[in-house]
């Protein structure tokens, strides 16, 4: 996999996402991302980027444009230092909320892109890495 | 700063004033258009009046300390009403700026002054001029951040409009980002609205919003929880096919809920809902 561009941006306030799915809005057009794979990049991308915020405090996005064996795609990272998630597998599992949330972000993310990998240490912070290709697959 | 600085400074305030006041209004930045000459010479004065008698003070060349906080109040005021009143960051900046080179002139034509000394006073006015300067770009950004706020919260007053489509159907279009605040004004507006028309419909269009996603949807639940507990239905409309995948990928459970593609689709069951038929006539001379 080649990283074709990065660049980071830090996430702090709520205004904040709405810059960042603007973003992401131009790398996917830039590779040409059909519309409906834009869309659930974006709306996973808004789940992690809030969950970051309201669970994590704020942290740093990278925004990249990789690609794998001629496929371009487009990767993000989302750290955070917050407090960490206790029981990943229990996060991952639809309807569980430790918010008063509906409890769909993390699952919910997952089933929209292609790549998924969630690392959280508590007390450390989490950082999940998402990729989803052009071509969708 | 030495104090004969500090005196020699006062008894030449006139022809500060003078040369300062020249200078501010021979540049190319001065905006007569949003501050009469007459006004800005008043302001300068009394600016001019504080800055002195701050010099004066025993520790001049800290403006933190007590005897800058008249000035610092008078130049606060400037740079605020500066911002609302549109001036550009390097007009406002302006200010400070002429009236440094001003009093280094001055200081220049002090013959109790060597060289030594000279350049020793001229640079510590240097520092208490970049010190107000840099005070001033402060308040100048903060003053524009409020314009800015104040903007952003007329924003999500302005777009929540609800609208009486038909006897007993509201519709509510939202554009923009749905977050908990503007939830909370949408909210609030429909169902105010809900009791005020004793309207039984509401339809919520949602084609203006760029992304639905999972904050989203629960703010759309629970409008359409409270406009029942009013009695009313909702029909959410604008779903466009990308959201529509989007929802059941992300696993939203709207199935309780009505939707349609297009506020045109939703009208059309909000009249059926209430057993209203529009049917085409025959065709009347109108008048246009």
């Amino acid at each position: 996999m080649i990283v074709l561009s990065k660049e980071k941006l830090p996430i702090q306030r709520e205004q904040d996402v709405v810059l960042f799915r603007n973003r992401i809005k131009e790398l996917a057009t830039k590779i040409g991302m059909s519309l409906v794979n834009q869309t659930k990049l974006i709306t996973a991308a808004s789940e992690l980027v809030r969950n970051m915020l309201r669970y994590g405090g704020g942290g740093i996005t990278y925004l990249e444009v990789v690609s794998k064996s001629s496929i371009p795609g487009v990767r993000l990272t989302f750290a955070d230092e917050g407090p960490g998630i206790a029981d990943v597998t229990l996060a991952m599992k639809d309807g569980y909320s430790t918010g008063k949330s509906l409890g769909l972000g993390l699952p919910g993310a997952k089933r929209l892109v292609n790549e998924f990998d969630i690392k959280s240490e508590p007390g450390k912070g989490t950082t999940v890495i998402i990729i989803r290709w052009k071509n969708g697959l | 700063m030495n104090k004969d600085t500090a005196t020699y400074l006062k008894g030449k305030r006139k022809q500060i004033l003078e040369k300062w006041m020249d200078n501010q209004v021979k540049d190319a930045a001065l905006r007569d258009d949003l501050m009469s000459v007459a006004e800005l010479q008043q302001q300068s004065e009394e600016f001019l009046t504080a800055l002195l008698n701050a010099f004066g003070t025993p520790e001049a060349e800290n403006t933190d300390s007590a005897g800058y906080e008249t000035l610092i109040d008078i130049l606060n005021e400037i740079s605020i009403s500066r911002a609302r009143q549109g001036f550009s960051p390097r007009e406002t900046n302006m200010y400070i700026l002429s009236l440094k080179q001003v009093l280094g002139q001055q200081l220049e034509q002090n013959p109790a002054l060597d060289p030594s000394k000279l350049s020793r006073e001229i640079l510590s006015i240097n520092n208490i001029m970049d010190s107000l300067g840099m005070t001033t770009m402060e308040t100048y950004i903060k003053g524009r951040e409020e314009v800015i706020l104040r903007q952003s919260n007329e924003m999500s007053e302005i777009s929540t409009p609800v609208i009486r489509v038909w006897d007993g159907i509201l519709a509510l279009p939202i554009i923009g980002t749905l977050d908990s605040a503007r939830t909370q004004v949408v909210m609030e507006a429909l169902l105010e609205e809900i009791v005020a028309t004793s309207s039984r419909i509401a339809i919520l269009d949602i084609s203006g919003v760029p992304t639905v996603d999972s904050l989203v949807a629960q703010h759309l639940i629970k409008t359409v929880s409270a406009a029942r507990l009013m009695g009313a239905e909702c029909i959410i409309s604008g779903i466009r096919a990308e959201i529509a995948q989007t929802i059941v990928h992300l696993g939203i459970d709207l199935t309780n809920i009505y939707t349609k593609a297009s506020l045109a689709s939703a009208l059309k069951m909000a009249f059926s809902m209430l057993n209203i038929q529009v049917t085409r006539g025959a065709k009347q001379n109108l008048g246009f």
